[in-house]
Formats: structure tokens, C-alpha cells, sequence
């Protein structure tokens, strides 16, 4: 048995995954510790705060989830989870829209960045379900009244036969898996595409 | 136009930059933003409505509600798709995806909301004889006696929301709390009706709503949507501003943001011409659906993504590049 660690066979999968995602993205690429001077503006901050809010939104939320659907509904802990479950979605809201004006008036699809543009808006728009799932699956009043609005919108144009807003179980299972999922895979996209373009640079003043 | 340099990478200077902890302290700050928020304000969670508590508060608006579902004319029995085939739902010229996707819930109102929950009352033959009776009847019989119940809980309804008096035909006695209707010719309903309220009022038509072949259930659609064919949630929701003329569904109990990003779908309603359509919902969303599309695909589109050269809010967001680049600075 040799001790030489093996050669690379060019015809492997994984090597040609590991070397475009290399090219790619190469180590320093990816967590840089150093970042163009333009880049200094308050502006800037709210896509990080954006990422933290989700942060806090899937903390606060897999609490709930480990403790079920009804706890929060009769125990003070689990009341103040879910008020930090909704205030954070508050606040990921906020900061998102934010930074998604500041990046319209950097025009931050400049330069082949156009896919970084759309992962960040299919993103607020994917947030959308995800925080309406969350509304329908509450089990109080306000589930019940927006879950009996919300069923015409939706039946209106067809998407109420498989997806229905007043089945519970259907209702978390999309808040807590599959639209979380979704969210989170196109943030990782965002931030990795953001990673890999680095971020727009300024207009030239003379362009104008 | 492309910039010249926004390609390239970036050959001017760089500063240090801690990604890691920048994330972190970002995470601190907005956890602890969350938590004070959370201090402050709490966030609402105001009870769920029962068919039980329905009932009993509002007895003669349950029975208006039930009879509309027995002969038919109630808000779910006429819907259409998703429930049943009684209309074909809205549309949007040749659009009919409502009708398209077809009936994957499948409700009748008089046998799931009314007679096949009143079959699972026991002990009670003179219950279980009217609703022999009423299945017997031919249809246009049994259409007869359901219109003929529900006339005077209808008047009832009109002349309270009018503010007139109210007819005599209708009538609650506080003291049993029962809910006399006087409908001759409703043949056996009357007692399908007294049936239902009386298991309503002891719970049990919330449990019936809910059961089927599976022991398990979390399918809420029947309880839900007989409860918004009558008037508690919709009294619920007007005294805390959640009716579609007040916003609707972006908000939510209390003073709490609620939903605020769903403003633009909202405002929709909120003006003509869809103020005022049978079609409102497919004419919203489709325009919403459009101007998504036209969301994601701005860098795709003339003008407006030119409108950020336009209009210098740039020279605020780069204002110290500009500074430090120009050419008095530079010299």
C-alpha cells in the first residue's frame, strides 16, 4: 500500500466540480479581507443586515418548530420567541427593501451583474409566501381572517387547487421546510454571485 | 451604455475589511433590535373564532348563514372552483384558470356543512325523521322549504343592517337564548335548523367540520370557509381594520405593521376599476404577476434601468469616492 496521496484522475466528477468551483470562486474571492475604497457608504450596510435578519428569523423560527405549532399560544418563553420570530421578519423586510432602492440607484446589475439583481429580487418576492404561510399557520384569529381572504386571490387564478391557504398542515409545512429552503438557496446564490462579480463599482462621472 | 471600468475588477485602491465579523456584529445588532422590539411591543395573538362561539353570540346570523348553505345561495356553495362547479368563478377576458385547474376541494354545502354533521346526532328521532324527510323530498321541493326558511332570517339580516325594525317573524328569547323563525312552508327544515344550532352550541359541529376518513386532521377549509359565509369574522375583522376596504389582509390584529409589503396588491383594491370588479382578484394579481417579472427583469429593461444615471442619487452613495478621485484632490 503507497502512502503518496493519489493522483488526480482528469476524468473525475468531483475534481471538475472542485476546480470550476475554484475558478470561480477562489478562497480569497470568496471571504475577502479586503474591499474597493468606493465601498463606503451606509447604504452598504443593509445587505449584511438583510442576511442577519435572516439569521434571526430561522434562529427565533427553528425554536418554535423544535417546541410545535401551538406552544407559543400558551407560555410566556414561547410568546416572546414568536415576537422575536415577527419582529425580525419586520425588520428583514425593511432592510431588504432598502438595500434593494440602494442598489436601483447604483444601477448594481452594471457589468454582467445582471443575475445578481434577479436572485436578490425572486428573492423578496419568494420572502412574500414564505411570511404569508407564517400568517396563515399563526392558529389564532388573525390565521383564520387572512387564510379566508387570502383563498380568493389565490383560487382567482388557479393556484388555490394546490395550494390552500386554509389547510394547516399544508400551510406549515411549506412555512417551516419548503419555502425557508427556497429562501435561503437563493440568498447562498445572491451572496456567492455578489462573491464572485465583487461589488459595482461607481459610474463614471464623464459618462453622464 | 456600459461604464467603462464595471467589468474589469476594480484597479483602483482596497481597505481592510473583516467579512466574518462584519456578519456577526450584523447578527448581534438586528438580534438585539428584534429583542427590544420584541420587549416593547410583543406581537398580537388574538384568539381563533369557534363555530361553538359563533353560535352562541350570534344566533340568528348563524341560522341565516346555515340556511343559505342548505339551499345553496351561500358564498362558498356559489363559488365554484376550488369547491364545486356552481359557477365558474371569476375571469380575465378568456382567462379562466379558476375553472381551468378545477375542483380539488370538493364541498356541498347542505350535505358537509348541514345534514351529514345533524347524522351524527344521537338519541334524537324526531331529528333524524326531518332529515329522512328533507332527503326524500325532491329537489325542487327541498328548494321550496329552504327558501321559505331562510325569507324571514333574510329580512332579519336586511332590515339590521338598514337600521329598520325588525320583523316579527324572527325572534330571541334572551332568557333560554333560543331563536324562534316563523317560516310556514319550510317543511322539515325548521328542525334541521334548531338540530344545527343546538350541536353548533355544544361544539360539536366544529369537530364534525373537521372529521373524515383519516383519524388525524389539519385541513381546515370547512369550519373556515362556513364560518366567512356568516358575519363573526367579518364583525371580528371590521372592528380591527382587517376588511378589504380598510387594507384587507396586510394588516393584522392591533397596531402591529402587519403585512406592510404587501401595500402595492393591497392599493389595487383600493381603486377603480378594480375597486368596483366581480373580477378584482385575477385582474390584481395578474397586473402584480406582470410587474414582478418586470421587477426582476429592470436590468433587462430600457429606460428604466437608465433612470439611476439620471437622477445623481449615486454622487450621495459614492459621494467620498468622487471626493477623493476628483481632480482638485488629487493634485
Amino acid at each position: 500500500m503507497s502512502s503518496a496521496p493519489p493522483k488526480t484522475r482528469p476524468g473525475s466528477w468531483t475534481v471538475r466540480v472542485r476546480e470550476a468551483g475554484v475558478a470561480a470562486l477562489p478562497p480569497e474571492k470568496l471571504l475577502p479581507d479586503g474591499q474597493p475604497t468606493y465601498v463606503a457608504s451606509w447604504i452598504y450596510v443593509f445587505g449584511v443586515a438583510s442576511i442577519a435578519s435572516l439569521v434571526v428569523i430561522v434562529a427565533s423560527g427553528s425554536i418554535l418548530a423544535l417546541k410545535g405549532p401551538a406552544w407559543w399560544h400558551y407560555t410566556g418563553v414561547g410568546h416572546f420567541f414568536n415576537s422575536i420570530h415577527m419582529w425580525a421578519v419586520e425588520l428583514f423586510f425593511f432592510v431588504m427593501v432598502v438595500h434593494l432602492w440602494g442598489k436601483y440607484w447604483m444601477a448594481a446589475w452594471r457589468g454582467g451583474r445582471a443575475r445578481v439583481w434577479m436572485t436578490g429580487a425572486v428573492t423578496f418576492l419568494v420572502a412574500v409566501p414564505t411570511a404569508l404561510t407564517g400568517y396563515v399557520s399563526q392558529q389564532n384569529f388573525d390565521a383564520q381572517w387572512i387564510a379566508t381572504q387570502a383563498k380568493d386571490g389565490l383560487n382567482s387564478v388557479g393556484v388555490g387547487a394546490f395550494f390552500n391557504v386554509t389547510n394547516f398542515g399544508q400551510m406549515y409545512s411549506y412555512h417551516v421546510l419548503l419555502l425557508p429552503m427556497a429562501v435561503i438557496g437563493l440568498v447562498t446564490a445572491h451572496v456567492l454571485l455578489v462573491r464572485r462579480h465583487g461589488v459595482v463599482p461607481p459610474f463614471e462621472l464623464e459618462e453622464r | 451604455m456600459r461604464s467603462r471600468d464595471d467589468t474589469q475588477p476594480w484597479k483602483g485602491g482596497y481597505q481592510p475589511y473583516d467579512l466574518v465579523k462584519e456578519a456577526c456584529i450584523a447578527v448581534g445588532v438586528i438580534a438585539l433590535l428584534a429583542i427590544v422590539l420584541s420587549i416593547l411591543f410583543s406581537s398580537p395573538d388574538d384568539k381563533p373564532s369557534t363555530i361553538a362561539q359563533w353560535s352562541r353570540t350570534l344566533p340568528v346570523n348563524f341560522l341565516t348563514a346555515a340556511a343559505t348553505e342548505l339551499d345553496g345561495t351561500s358564498g362558498t356553495a356559489g363559488y365554484g372552483p376550488p369547491y364545486n362547479h356552481n359557477s365558474k368563478g371569476v375571469h380575465a377576458v378568456f382567462l379562466y384558470p379558476q375553472k381551468w385547474l378545477g375542483v380539488s376541494h370538493p364541498i356541498d354545502t347542505a350535505r358537509d356543512f348541514v345534514l351529514d354533521p345533524l347524522k351524527t346526532v344521537p338519541n334524537d328521532p324526531t331529528l333524524q325523521g326531518a332529515i329522512a324527510q328533507y332527503e326524500s323530498a325532491p329537489a325542487a321541493t327541498q328548494k321550496a322549504w329552504g327558501e321559505a326558511y331562510a325569507k324571514p332570517l333574510e329580512e332579519t339580516a336586511a332590515a339590521e343592517e338598514e337600521e329598520k325594525p325588525l320583523p316579527k317573524t324572527v325572534s330571541l328569547d334572551p332568557a333560554t337564548d333560543t331563536v324562534t323563525v316563523q317560516a310556514p312552508g319550510a317543511g322539515p327544515v325548521g328542525t334541521l335548523m334548531t338540530g344545527l344550532l343546538s350541536l353548533a352550541k355544544s361544539g360539536g359541529l366544529d369537530g364534525a367540520l373537521l372529521t373524515s376518513d383519516q383519524f388525524f386532521q389539519t385541513d381546515y377549509t370547512k369550519p373556515l370557509l362556513f364560518m366567512a359565509d356568516g358575519g363573526l369574522l367579518e364583525k371580528r375583522a371590521e372592528e380591527q381594520h382587517l376588511l378589504g376596504e380598510q387594507w384587507g389582509m396586510m394588516n393584522e390584529t392591533g397596531s402591529y405593521p402587519g403585512q406592510a409589503w404587501l401595500w402595492l396588491y393591497s392599493l389595487w383594491y383600493q381603486v377603480e376599476p378594480f375597486k368596483s370588479s366581480e373580477n378584482a382578484d385575477i385582474w390584481v394579481l395578474l397586473l402584480m404577476s406582470v410587474l414582478s417579472l418586470a421587477f426582476i427583469a429592470i436590468p433587462l429593461l430600457p429606460g428604466i434601468r437608465s433612470i439611476p444615471r439620471k437622477i445623481p442619487i449615486y454622487k450621495l452613495i459614492w459621494r467620498e469616492h468622487y471626493r477623493e478621485s476628483s481632480p482638485r484632490s488629487s493634485a
